[in-house]
C-alpha cells in the first residue's frame, strides 16, 4: 500500500441499531461504534418498554398483580405467574396442594418449551435461517392451544392465584399433554437436522460472543446463558422448589461459551422439559388445586351464591381495598425461568399490598454482559449474540 | 426495400428488433411469476399456503403486488443524493435485463417467410464473444447496488453497498476460472457452440467438469445475492442493506432486476452445463422440425426452472453467511479450487 493510503483519515462509525431494527424484536436500543464492520463499543440503551410494573406492585394487590406478570415476559407468561404466586405464598407460608404443584410444573416446563422454540426461531432467523423460525413456530402453536385450553387465553394467561390455581386443568389435560409429547420429538429432531451440523450455522455461532465462566459468574448471568459458560447452576436443581427435587431429570451444561454453546444448551433443556413433563403427567394427583383457606382462595361459586361466609369471603378477596392481608416481612425467592432465575423480592406491610415489589429479571441481568461479549465482533455476529441471550424487552425494562 | 414486406423483414427480422422486445417483456413476465413462484415454495417448505385470496391458487397475486407497487407514494427522503439515488434503481435494473439477450434458448431454424428463407435465431444476440459479453455486463450490476447504497446517505445502506461490491468482485474470480475451463472445452466463447459441444448426455459439462459446475453455481448465488449469500441486503443485520431508503416503483426495480439475475444465471448454468436446449437423443427420433425445436425450448426452460426451484430451496434452507467468511470462502477455498479446475481441463484437453 503506498503512503498516501496509510495516511487516509478514517473514522470509526457511530450505527444506532434500533429501537425500530428488525433484528432487535421489541424495543432494544443499541449504539455500536464500527470500525468497517467490526464493533468497537457496544452500549444498550435501555428503557424503552418501561412499564412501571414494580411501582405497580404497590398500588395492586397481590392476586391483581399475577395478571400483570403476564405481560412482564410474553414468551413464559406462565412462568412468571408461578414464579410470582410462589413467592407471595412463601411470605405468608402456606404449602399449596400436591396437584396444582404438579400442574405448575408442567406448564413452567411447558412455557420454557414454548419460549425455547420462539427463541430458536427468532435467533435462526437473525442468522438468516428462515424455516427454522417456522417450523418452531409450529410446535410452540400446539402448545398454546393448551394453555388457551387450560388457562383461557394465549398470553395473558395469569393462571395462578396466591394458593393455588385460579381454576382446575380441563378433563382432556392429559390427552393433550400426551399428543404434544409424542408430536414434539419429531419437530426437535427436524430442527436439529436444519441447524446443529450445519456448517454455516456452526460457523456463524461457534466462538462467537464468548463469555468465560469466570465473567459469567461475576456478572451474575443465569439460565441457559450461564449454562452455555459451563457453570452447573439451575435453580430448580439447586435450590429445589415445587416438586422438582422428586423429579429425574439433567441439567444441560456446555464448556465453550459462545454462541453455539448456548444454542445446544437450549436444545437439550428443550428435551429435558419434555422429559419433567412426562414424569409429571404420568402421576398426575387428583384433589384440589387451590389452597383450601377461603381467606386466600375465592370460594366455590356454590358457597358464594348458598352461604353467607361464602359471599363475604368472595367480597373480601376481589373489592378493592380487601384482600388478604401478608405478615410484615420481606423474602426473596426465584424460580427458574427460560432464561434464567427470575426473583421476586416482596416486602409485606401486614396489608394487603406489597409495600415493595422488587423483580430480578433473568433478561436485564444476562443483557448486562452484552457489551463485554460483543466487543470485536461483527455487525453479523451482534444479531446473533443478541438472539443467543435471548433478551426480552419487557422483562429488560418492567 | 422494395414493399412493405422488405421494410417489414428488415426490421423485425434482420435487427432483431422484435426479439429483443419479445424476450425483454418475457423476461418481466417471468419475473412476475417468479415472485410468486417463491412465495409458493417458500410456503411449502414452511408447511405453510402462501399466498391464495387474489385469483384462483393466488395466481394473481404479482399483478396485486404490481398495482401496489405502482400506486404507492414514491418517497426521495430530504437526506439522499437525489441524481445518484434515482439513477442506483435503473443502473441496477439495466444489466439484469441485457444479459439474457445472448443466451441460446433454442436451435436455430430456418423457414419460409415473405418468400424469404430466414433463419430464425432463438436467441437475441448470436455474438462471438458471449461469454465475456455475460461476465462484462454482469459485473456492471453491481454499481447499482454500490451507487444506491451510497446514494441513500444511510449508515445500513453504505454498508450494504459495501458489502455487495465486494461481495460481487471476489466472486466473478471464480466464476470466470469456472468458465475458462468450460470454454477450453468447448473451444469457443460462442454460448451456441459451447451448448452445441454438449450433444450427449455425458458430453454435458455437469459430468466433465463436476468441480467447475460446483464453483459456478455457487458463485452464482453470490452474484444474484440470494441466500446464504444475501450480506448486502441481510435483513435482520442492515434492515434492507442497500435497498432501506427505497420504496414504490425504485423499490421494485431493485427486486425485479434480482429476480432478472436469477433467471439469467439459472439459464447460464443451464446452457454451460446442463446442455442448453438439447435433448440428448433427440435427433434419432426423426421428429418434425417444428415439433423438435419446440421440445427444444421446453428443454431448456425446464432445466432453468429446476435450477431456480434449487435457488429457492436453499434460501429457505440455510442460514446466511457473515461477511469475514464469505471472504474466506471465496478466496481461499473456491479461487484455488477454480484454478486447479483450470489446470486440470488444461491438462486434459492438451494430452488427451
Amino acid at each position: 500500500m503506498s503512503d498516501a493510503a496509510y495516511n487516509l483519515k478514517t473514522d470509526r462509525t457511530i450505527l444506532n441499531f434500533g429501537p425500530q431494527h428488525p433484528a432487535t424484536h421489541g424495543t432494544l436500543r443499541l449504539v455500536l461504534e464500527l470500525d468497517g464492520e467490526v464493533v468497537v463499543s457496544a452500549e444498550p440503551h435501555i428503557g424503552y418498554l418501561h412499564s412501571g410494573f414494580e411501582k405497580l406492585g404497590e398500588y395492586k394487590t397481590y392476586n391483581q398483580w399475577v395478571t400483570l406478570s403476564d405481560r412482564m415476559n410474553y414468551l413464559s407468561p406462565l412462568c412468571n405467574n408461578i414464579g410470582f404466586a410462589q413467592a407471595v405464598e412463601k411470605l405468608i407460608g402456606m404449602e399449596i396442594p400436591e396437584r396444582a404443584k404438579y400442574v405448575r410444573v408442567i406448564l413452567a416446563e411447558m412455557s420454557r418449551i414454548a419460549d425455547h422454540m420462539v427463541w430458536l426461531g427468532t435467533h435462526a432467523l437473525d442468522i438468516g435461517a428462515f424455516t427454522a423460525f417456522l417450523y418452531g413456530f409450529q410446535a410452540r402453536e400446539l402448545l398454546y392451544v393448551i394453555f388457551e385450553h387450560t388457562t383461557g387465553a394465549r398470553l395473558t394467561t395469569s393462571y395462578t392465584r396466591v394458593g393455588g390455581l385460579f381454576r382446575d386443568v380441563p378433563h382432556d389435560f392429559k390427552e393433550m399433554t400426551y399428543n404434544f409429547l409424542n408430536y414434539f420429538p419429531g419437530v426437535l429432531k427436524e430442527l436439529h437436522g436444519l441447524l446443529t451440523r450445519n456448517r454455516i450455522w456452526v460457523d456463524r455461532t461457534r466462538n462467537i460472543g464468548y463469555l468465560s465462566r469466570e465473567d459469567a459468574i461475576e456478572l451474575g448471568v443465569t439460565g441457559p446463558t450461564l449454562r452455555g459458560s459451563g457453570v452447573e447452576y439451575d435453580v430448580r436443581r439447586n435450590f429445589p422448589y415445587l416438586i422438582y427435587d422428586r423429579l429425574d431429570f439433567d441439567v444441560p451444561v456446555c464448556d465453550d461459551g459462545d454462541v453455539y454453546s448456548r444454542y445446544l444448551v437450549r436444545m437439550e433443556e428443550v428435551a429435558q422439559s419434555m422429559k419433567i413433563i412426562k414424569q409429571c403427567i404420568d402421576d398426575l394427583p387428583d384433589g384440589p388445586v387451590s389452597f383450601f383457606d377461603q381467606k386466600f382462595a375465592l370460594p366455590e361459586k356454590e358457597k358464594v351464591y348458598d352461604t353467607i361466609e361464602g359471599l363475604i369471603h368472595h367480597f373480601k378477596n376481589i373489592m378493592p381495598g380487601h384482600g388478604f392481608e401478608v405478615p410484615k416481612a420481606d423474602i426473596y425467592d426465584a424460580t427458574e425461568a427460560p432464561n434464567g432465575e427470575l426473583g421476586f423480592y416482596l416486602v409485606g406491610d401486614g396489608s394487603h399490598k406489597a409495600y415493595r415489589l422488587r423483580v430480578r429479571p433473568p433478561s436485564f441481568v444476562n443483557f448486562s454482559c452484552f457489551p463485554h461479549i460483543s466487543k470485536g465482533a461483527m455487525v453479523s455476529d451482534v444479531v446473533a449474540i443478541l438472539g443467543s441471550l435471548n433478551v426480552i424487552a419487557g422483562e429488560l425494562d418492567r | 426495400m422494395d414493399s412493405f414486406g422488405d421494410l417489414l423483414f428488415y426490421l423485425v427480422i434482420e435487427t432483431g428488433f422484435l426479439k429483443a422486445a419479445l424476450v425483454v417483456n418475457l423476461l418481466l413476465v417471468v419475473v412476475m411469476i417468479l415472485t410468486l413462484m417463491e412465495r409458493k415454495i417458500s410456503a411449502w417448505i414452511q408447511e405453510r399456503h402462501g399466498p391464495n385470496r387474489v385469483g384462483p391458487w393466488g395466481i394473481l397475486q404479482p399483478i396485486a403486488d404490481g398495482v401496489k407497487f405502482f400506486t404507492k407514494e414514491d418517497i426521495v427522503p430530504s437526506h439522499v443524493d437525489k441524481f445518484l439515488y434515482i439513477i442506483a434503481p435503473l443502473v441496477s435494473l439495466f444489466p439484469a435485463l441485457v444479459t439474457f439477450a445472448v443466451v441460446p434458448f433454442g436451435d436455430q431454424m430456418t423457414v419460409n417467410m415473405f418468400d424469404h428463407l430466414v433463419t430464425i435465431q432463438f436467441q437475441v444476440a448470436d455474438i462471438n464473444v458471449g461469454i465475456l459479453y455475460i461476465v462484462g455486463i454482469a459485473s456492471l450490476g453491481v454499481y447499482g447496488l454500490i451507487v444506491g447504497g451510497f446514494g441513500s446517505n444511510n449508515k445500513y445502506s453504505m454498508l450494504g453497498g459495501l458489502r455487495s461490491s465486494a461481495q460481487m468482485i471476489s466472486y466473478e474470480l471464480p466464476m470466470g476460472l469456472a468458465i475458462i475451463s468450460v470454454v477450453m472445452l468447448s473451444g469457443s466463447l460462442r454460448l451456441n457452440d459451447i451448448v452445441t459441444d454438449q450433444s450427449s448426455l455425458l458430453a454435458w459439462n455437469i459430468f466433465r467438469q463436476p468441480l467447475g459446475f460446483i464453483i459456478f453455481f455457487v458463485a452464482a448465488f453470490a452474484e444474484t445475492n440470494r441466500l446464504p449469500f444475501d450480506l448486502p441486503e441481510a435483513e435482520q443485520e442492515l434492515v434492507g442493506g442497500y435497498h432501506t431508503e427505497y420504496s414504490s416503483m425504485k423499490f421494485s426495480a431493485f427486486m425485479i432486476s434480482e429476480y432478472s439475475h436469477i433467471i439469467t444465471a439459472s439459464s447460464l448454468v443451464a446452457t454451460l452445463y446442463l446442455g442448453g436446449w438439447q435433448i440428448p437423443g433427440l435427433a434419432a427420433l426423426n421428429l418434425p422440425i417444428v415439433a423438435e425445436q419446440l421440445l427444444q425450448i421446453l428443454a431448456f426452460i425446464v432445466k432453468t426452472s429446476f435450477i431456480i426451484f434449487i435457488f429457492m430451496w436453499v434460501r429457505w434452507t440455510l442460514p446466511r453467511f457473515r461477511y469475514d467468511q464469505l471472504m474466506n470462502l471465496g478466496w481461499k477455498s473456491m479461487v484455488p479450487l477454480g484454478l486447479l479446475n483450470v489446470v486440470l481441463t488444461a491438462a486434459v484437453v492438451a494430452f488427451f
